[in-house]
């Protein structure tokens, strides 16, 4: 027990609790945009792929840091219009196109890293961003400034989405698409945009990951970390300031499976922690969805005239 | 952009369909093709020789294919029922897991069973750990509506993670030299090659017979009725008297996710032996694009592992021979899966631009 309570006075820890948490609350907020607009967005774990792949890429290719954070913003666009047509434009199944886009992105980016780097062992690496050491916070200023991005993205998008039109509109599009189309918003242009902005923050997410958490790119790098933000998202109860918590709450007890494997006597064998982070995403699911308040339009295509 | 159903659907454009959806997917990879540097005709006539040029080639392809073909059913049989299995690939680690479990306990024991009774007992006990992975997923979305897509795959990591535990720990090979592997199946318990000095086991008969009685539950059975039904709208079926809950909740889980434990029993008899972490290249999620790509029938599910797995083996001659990265194979695979679902939705609707 004091092993916990000394990791816990540790700064370090929450350095590496925000760190964690970074990718997930970028990631989350992505999922929780289209997912507020009524599409499930199961492409996340590639577009995540495509954007720690192109971000760092363009940053070897000598780009400025943030420059590559907005292609990598950009290539989770593409990927997201990709599956706005497919879900919004042919209403195709959400769930198979997102895989599909999952796998597509995935390969294109092992592809695209391969034929890049025919004959590396050893990967090529980039200067990553910086800490903020200027901060009079501390912890914080052990973070880079994507990290204070995504925090502050948080109140963004919560803004955006109950205190504007905009979003007014995107919610409308995920409770009830009849009654936005009445209202004249257009529920295919704004599930469109929704899916767009929020792929972007995907691929940001992805970039975090390459471009400050690590400075090069690896094959299996993202590893389930999409998939772990759609679940937040559900427990999260599609509320950004509750997405933020989560992506703590879960950062947090995956930074202290990491110190407890680490303390050298660990009783479990290492892969029980590792697992921790996913039973506790299936708790979370399990927990919280008997009071989850699902969009009401979630999954469910909008063709105009049709009921 | 709107959507108007077609009153006249063709049965040639079914068929029709996913062939000019593969030959799009292949003109557009020709770009990646162009992009490694390689001759794009060249680099296609390789990849084609190499999943299917030779009896050597079909060998392979066909080895390649027995796991797909039943992973892809696993997904045929979920999807169909609208349950989104994507656990086959860590449904597939329980069930090779069992195989060995019953099957690798050798001499000494004092625990011997004859070999009739042995295999058969591996066999279920694969399908068995398969299933019961697949019915906490199901029982959750139906008890509790947690969505199965997220559970499934959540569930996959779970899974791999303990199969490396156990590689490591209980059920590691002490004869395998450090490396993280099973002990092995009693060889009597190994299937048998289905033609001589390849690696093509009886594997494949087991996976084309399972396919046709997929198919025969599906057409001629009540339960096949209950899941098409299911699947069709889930309100409507229980109104009209359908068991949804027993019929997806059971008889799906336990199916679909069967389908996907015998995978990995059928690898471990037929190829490897024994377990390893990297037994399957994802062929659970393979699985699924196959599922996909038929169209969710079952005998079309043959033909579309046969293709995915000559893509898959051609890559490695191809990439070996013109140097475009093997990956050229999962692009294919992942762009045909979109392209045969866009063309197969023009079949059924036309796309008014307004």
């Amino acid at each position: 027990m004091s092993d916990v309570l000394d990791i816990l006075a540790n700064p370090a820890f929450w350095i590496a609790v925000l760190r964690i948490a970074t990718p997930l609350v970028l990631g989350t907020l992505g999922v929780l945009l289209c997912e507020r607009a009524g599409v499930l967005n199961l492409g996340i774990e590639g577009i995540m792929v495509a954007g720690a792949f192109t971000g760092w890429l363009a940053v070897y290719a000598g780009a400025p840091l943030w420059a590559g954070v907005g292609v990598a913003a950009l290539a989770g666009m593409v990927f997201g219009l990709l599956h706005a047509f497919l879900t919004v434009g042919l209403a195709l199944s959400q769930h198979v196109s997102g895989l599909g886009i999952t796998l597509l992105a995935t390969a294109l980016s092992y592809f695209g890293y391969r034929v890049s780097f025919p004959k590396v062992d050893t990967p090529p690496t980039i200067t990553p961003f910086a800490p903020m050491e200027w901060l009079p916070v501390p912890v914080l200023n052990a973070q880079t400034s994507l990290t204070l991005f995504a925090l502050l993205l948080v109140p963004a998008v919560a803004w955006v989405l109950y205190r504007t039109p905009l979003g007014l509109a995107v919610r409308m599009a995920g409770e009830n698409p009849q009654a936005a189309e009445s209202q004249g918003v257009s529920v295919a242009a704004t599930r469109t945009g929704a899916i767009v902005a929020g792929s972007a923050l995907m691929g940001v997410a992805g970039s975090f990951l390459t471009l400050s958490a690590f400075n090069a790119f690896f094959f299996n790098m993202v590893n389930g970390r999409g998939w772990i933000c759609v679940a937040l998202v559900v427990f999260a109860s599609w509320r950004p300031g509750k997405a933020l918590l989560g992506a703590l709450l879960f950062a947090f007890f995956d930074a202290l499976q990491l110190r407890l494997q680490q303390s050298g006597d660990a009783v479990l064998p290492y892969q029980v922690y590792l697992m921790l982070p996913y039973l506790l995403s299936i708790l979370a699911l399990v927990l919280v969805a008997r009071k989850a308040s699902y969009p009401q339009a979630l999954m469910k295509p909008y063709r105009k005239g049709e009921r | 952009m709107r959507l108007e159903r077609r009153h006249e659907g063709s049965r040639a454009a079914l068929v029709l369909a996913p062939v000019g959806a593969i030959a799009f997917t292949l003109a557009v990879s020709a770009l990646l093709v162009l992009w490694a540097g390689a001759p794009v005709g060249r680099t296609y006539v390789l990849l084609f020789e190499g999943g299917f040029g030779s009896v050597f080639a079909w060998s392979e392809t066909l080895t390649r294919a027995i796991p797909l073909i039943l992973t892809g059913l696993a997904a045929t049989v979920a999807f169909k029922a609208r349950l989104f299995n994507i656990g086959a690939e860590g449904q597939l680690f329980a069930g090779a897991l069992a195989a060995v479990a019953v099957g690798g306990m050798h001499g000494g024991t004092g625990f011997e069973l004859p070999n009739w009774l042995l295999f058969p007992l591996m066999m279920l006990a694969a399908a068995a750990a398969g299933a019961l992975l697949l019915l906490g997923p199901a029982l959750m979305k139906n008890r509790l509506g947690v969505d199965e897509v997220v559970t499934t795959l959540l569930i996959n990591f779970i899974m791999l993670l303990g199969v490396s535990a156990l590689l490591d720990g209980p059920m590691k090979d002490p004869a395998a030299m450090g490396w993280p592997q099973s002990v092995s199946l009693q060889p009597d318990l190994e299937l048998g090659k289905l033609i001589a000095q390849t690696r093509v086991h009886t594997g494949l008969v087991w996976a084309v017979s399972l396919a046709v009685i997929v198919w025969a539950i599906f057409k001629h059975t009540v339960l096949g009725f209950d899941i098409r039904a299911t699947g069709a709208n889930a309100r409507a079926a229980a109104f009209a008297g359908v068991p949804v809950t027993r019929t997806v909740v059971v008889a799906v889980a336990l199916l679909s996710g069967a389908l996907a434990g015998l995978a990995g029993a059928i690898e471990v008899a037929g190829r490897t032996s024994y377990v390893t972490l990297d037994m399957s290249p994802g062929y659970g999620y393979t699985g699924i694009v196959i599922a996909m790509l038929a169209g969710l029938h079952p005998l079309g599910v043959i033909a579309a592992g046969v293709f995915v797995a000559g893509v898959l083996v051609g890559a490695d001659t191809m990439s070996r021979a013109v140097g475009v990265p093997t990956y050229i194979a999962d692009v294919i695979v992942a762009a045909s899966l979109i392209a045969v679902l866009v063309a197969t939705l023009l079949t059924q609707y036309r796309v008014r631009m307004r």
